[in-house]
């Protein structure tokens, strides 16, 4: 049953009237016939509405900075913030030639752990102090502080802290301000966390690695091993990774970041802002890719290789292309027999929602809603509507940085990839360069678009619409379940991945038949309560 | 994994490194679960309240549900009584609970809200009711805040009539497990004896599937109960961490006397348990009791070369640690160092002093600990078995340790949460894991020839 107008008003009436006005304005049923739908986000969370949203620092220390494996990452504030950022993303990461073992930090967790006196008094010594204390024990090539709740509000100045360390120490001690309560969700800390180390780690390196085609793989988190699937890929057709930020990420890389043809965007939430000050101070273009999928996976591998425009990529990119897909395909349809015709719910983050469609597809699934935790409207509706989004109060608060072309590294984009710039200016036109188009346009009429989905909706909706199966996080994965209705985590995958690219579609389809087919959703009903109706 | 930890000496005293507690409103939240019809709040930013649902509906594999204040900068420079204003009103209208129950975060503690004030001056519907407690996070840990919000429950609901008291005893469980409130109730049951336990989250957050979702599952002591619990005769707090604050007010407030007892883990706790109910009520103790009961020693003697001088290494809430270093004793073990992340003094000459009784030299206890220094110790000095929650395997795995899972959280082992290990059920289930988790090294270490049928 598809969702209308109707349907959707009797999933409002329980709202108090602001609660409704609001939350109608974060609801879109794409219509095709409507040139330009608009869509509510990135605005406040209302005040005791069950939200799926976390906050600035989890945006910050959780998402984007936590990952990087070869630096200490220092949480200043009471213990909590560090303790639930502690190796629960699945960020995986490993020694390489670059990184000895030694220097792998992940499984750690550090945090001022601070006491109601530092509160009272301030916690800048006891900072100071166990930054010593860290680099005499473990020597890391650099240190993150990230800021909690408290430490905003009291004051303590966290970059004279770092500044003084990192003159003691001659190491690089980077300074997040991401406390919880700035902008109105995980996005301000993403964004805090690309300004950061855009000012102090892209373009402190001078080590370029040697090969023809070298790229950057922006917004990969390696959740599951998702960005070494992918970097087997792109190394199969012949290009070399110079970094993926952040997931298995390191310092080193990251200083080096500048040092590359081409950055490929993954998560265009959380990291389009690198990609964009890059852009900028570099003139290094960029291209949004899409890993997830056999379909997607192949597109994007194209769109890859025809930015370089050479002859013998393209061709060894067709062929990595036709050798996988050959050897995942009976897999996918094995399991397409099982998946095909189901109807899909998709609640997460700020890009999976559009980019596991996809995977869905390839398994001829449907998803009939789909939404965002913490998105933008470009995220929905494409970068052609960034000019018309008006800053608020929230959004002010977090800096945006402009830079000028970089002296001594700046280039223009069609030098990066070797091409004459009306070649360049004409691929522009055909692949999303600098651009993504958002996940409105890869709907279908009818379908549901939810901006911060909250748990009333997301009941309400599941009961009204009874799909086979629930892609969320883990707060709501069980809800799902209680309802009859099977579930899958796609933040953490439920612990199993890859996704990404060939060898996660399999994975990732063997999953979801696994989770519609569990013999025990035939025994939900005890049979003594069957015989009663 | 782990090579970055040093096999030098080294000074680490300002703040933890992989620490081993977590903070005030997760365990308020947890307590809160324990009422029926109750939705837990967070006051403060939203990403508080999202961790803390996080950890719990990780551990318990079950919905938890919880709103929060979602500050953003202007609140946090203004105040937030906007937001908990308008947090209580959309509450009840949408989710409709018959309780909210309101704790602190950093946040809305540094800039001082006055909670009970701005729930004075909100709209609560008739009939509804909105508790709180204050859990800044740089306090305590999150055992602590479990304590404070039963503090809450007892300060807001708790009422004598002033007639003569129930025969009925109160029992405050401490920050269990589901299945170990239910395998609680079952022994006082045994017992004949009329109760209330709360908080109680059994059939909340481990709650049935049946196709139907419920936000309100069918567990938990009622509003009503928790009401009634001042006219009870008696009060056993389980846990001084957790609960003896809760039964110190309620004797306070209400006049119901308050025996402060350990979470019954072991069979001297779980004898101490029972022997308070038999006096407390003039109730005989019945032969299925006796019987479960002597199945624990028999099994301790059928079993204790398995685990007999092993030397242990324990680290947890301290209201589970106590019990269970007491439990390693009796069986024999060596429990070597006991840690606990969350602070007070009593835990170390607790724990000393079990450890001096039992003529065990060397022994370390320490409170407010972290796994990092655990570590350390392990490294140096090697055990032959860690007890632990599942931040633990780090170090299982780094030093080849066998791990018994124990505490909160244990995210990476199924159904942990429906087994109770408080009860003498609850020692089978410790005695089984410690020695199963042993005799599996020992096949898993040993030479072709040693590799015996039966051990």
């Amino acid at each position: 049953m598809a969702i209308t107008d109707e349907r959707l008003e009797e999933v409002l009436v329980t709202y108090p009237d602001n609660v409704k006005k609001n939350r109608k304005k974060h609801l879109l049923i794409k219509n095709s016939a409507e040139a330009c739908q608009q869509i509510e986000a990135n605005t406040r969370t209302i005040p005791g509405i069950i939200s799926q949203r976390g906050c600035c620092f989890a945006g910050c220390k959780g998402v984007v900075i936590g990952p990087i494996k070869d630096m200490i990452h220092i949480v200043h504030g009471p213990v909590g913030c560090a303790y639930y950022s502690w190796g629960t993303r699945r960020n995986k990461a490993r020694a390489d030639e670059t990184t000895p073992p030694e220097n792998v930090y992940l499984p750690l967790c550090f945090t001022t752990d601070m006491q109601e006196s530092d509160i009272v008094f301030g916690g800048e010594k006891k900072l100071a102090k166990m930054i010593d204390e860290v680099v005499e024990i473990f020597h890391p090539r650099a240190i993150s502080i990230c800021a909690t709740c408290p430490v905003g509000l009291i004051g303590d100045d966290i970059n004279a802290v770092a500044r003084a360390a990192q003159e003691r120490h001659g190491i690089q001690v980077l300074a997040f301000n991401c406390e919880g309560y700035k902008g109105v969700s995980q996005s301000a800390g993403h964004h805090i966390a690309n300004n950061g180390l855009m000012v102090n780690a892209v373009g402190k390196g001078t080590v370029r690695k040697s090969g023809k085609y070298v790229i950057n793989i922006l917004g990969e988190y390696n959740i599951g091993g998702d960005g070494w699937e992918i970097e087997r890929i792109l190394k199969e057709c012949g290009y070399t990774i110079n970094c993926i930020l952040p997931g298995d990420g390191s310092i080193l890389n990251i200083r080096n970041l500048h040092l590359a043809d081409l950055n490929l965007v993954q998560c265009h939430r959380s990291i389009n802002y690198i990609a964009g000050m890059m852009e900028a101070r570099y003139g290094m273009p960029w291209l949004k890719v899409n890993f997830i999928g056999v379909s997607a996976c192949a597109r994007s591998l194209r769109e890859v290789a025809q930015c370089f425009g050479d002859e013998s990529l393209i061709q060894r990119t067709e062929e990595v292309i036709a050798r996988e897909t050959a050897r995942v395909m009976p897999v996918i349809e094995h399991y397409r027999k099982i998946c095909q015709g189901k109807t899909a719910f998709v609640f997460v983050g700020g890009s999976r929602s559009h980019h596991y469609q996809y995977l869905l597809r390839d398994l001829g699934m449907e998803t009939v809603v789909a939404g965002y935790e913490f998105a933008h409207r470009d995220d929905y509706e494409g970068r052609e509507v960034l000019p018309t989004i008006k800053a608020d109060a929230d959004s002010k608060n977090i800096p945006d940085l402009h830079f000028e072309p970089d002296d001594e590294f700046y280039q223009e984009g069609h030098v990066y990839l070797n091409m004459p710039k009306e070649k360049y200016d004409e691929l522009r036109k055909r692949i999303p360069l600098g651009y993504y188009e958002g996940m409105i346009k890869s709907m279908e009429d009818g379908q549901l678009i939810i901006d911060d989905v909250n748990h009333h909706e997301f009941e309400e909706i599941v009961r009204m619409l009874k799909p086979d199966i629930v892609f969320t996080g883990v707060r709501d994965k069980y809800i799902s379940h209680k309802m009859g209705v099977p579930s899958r985590q796609l933040h953490s995958y439920d612990y199993t991945g890859p996704y990404a690219g060939f060898n996660g579609a399999m994975i990732f389809a063997r999953e979801v038949a696994n989770a519609v087919t569990t013999p025990a959703w035939r025994l939900v009903t005890a049979p003594w309560e069957a015989q009663k109706e | 994994m782990l090579e970055c930890i040093p096999t030098r000496k080294v000074e680490h005293t300002a703040g933890k490194i992989n620490p081993a507690k977590a903070c005030q409103p997760l365990g308020a939240m947890y307590a809160a679960l324990g009422i029926h019809g109750c939705l837990p709040h967070s006051h403060g930013s939203q990403g508080c309240c999202a961790y803390h649902r996080m950890a719990l509906t990780r551990h318990f594999r079950d919905p938890i549900m919880a709103s929060s204040s979602s500050f953003t900068e202007g609140a946090s420079v203004f105040g937030g009584a906007a937001n908990l204003k308008a947090s209580i009103k959309n509450v009840f209208k949408i989710y409709n609970p018959e309780i909210m129950a309101v704790h602190t975060t950093c946040l809305s503690e540094t800039i001082g809200d006055d909670v009970p004030t701005i729930i004075k001056q909100s709209e609560v519907p008739e009939g509804k009711i909105v508790i709180h407690a204050n859990t800044p996070s740089y306090v305590g840990s999150h055992v602590t805040g479990f304590s404070n919000m039963c503090k809450a429950m007892v300060s807001y609901l708790a009422e004598s009539d002033g007639r003569a008291k129930k025969e009925r005893v109160n029992i405050l469980p401490g920050f269990v497990n589901p299945g170990d409130m239910r395998e609680i109730k079952r022994l006082v049951r045994e017992l004949g004896v009329e109760m209330t336990v709360f908080p109680d989250t059994s059939n909340v957050v481990d709650a049935p599937l049946t196709g139907r979702y419920e936000m309100y599952p069918e567990g938990g002591a009622t509003v009503a109960e928790i009401r009634d619990s001042g006219n009870s005769k008696l009060t056993l707090a389980l846990g001084a961490w957790s609960s003896e604050a809760a039964g110190a007010l309620l004797q306070e407030k209400c006049g119901v006397p308050c025996v402060p007892l350990k979470i019954p883990i072991g069979l001297k706790a779980t004898d101490e348990f029972i022997m308070a109910l038999k006096d407390g009520f003039g109730v005989p103790v019945p032969r299925s009791l006796t019987i479960e009961r002597g199945q624990v020693v028999d099994t301790l003697i059928d079993t204790h070369f398995h685990y007999q001088g092993k030397k242990v290494a324990v680290v947890g809430d301290p209201d589970l640690v106590i019990p269970l270093t007491e439990f390693l004793l009796t069986m024999g073990m060596v429990p070597a160092y006991v840690m606990t992340g969350t602070p007070g003094q009593r835990f170390e000459s607790e724990i000393q002093q079990m450890l001096d009784e039992a003529g065990i030299k060397d022994g370390v206890a320490k409170a407010e600990g972290d796994l990092f220094e655990l570590h350390k110790w392990v490294k140096d000095n090697p055990v032959d078995l860690l007890i632990g929650n599942t931040h633990c395997k780090y170090i299982a795995r780094a030093e080849d340790v066998p791990l018994v899972r124990f505490g909160f959280p244990i995210f990476d082992r199924a159904v942990h949460y429906l087994m109770p290990v408080v009860g003498y059920r609850g020692c089978l289930r410790l005695i089984e894991q410690i020695s199963n988790a042993l005799l599996e090294r020992r096949d898993r270490d040993c030479k072709d020839e040693d590799y015996e049928l039966i051990l």
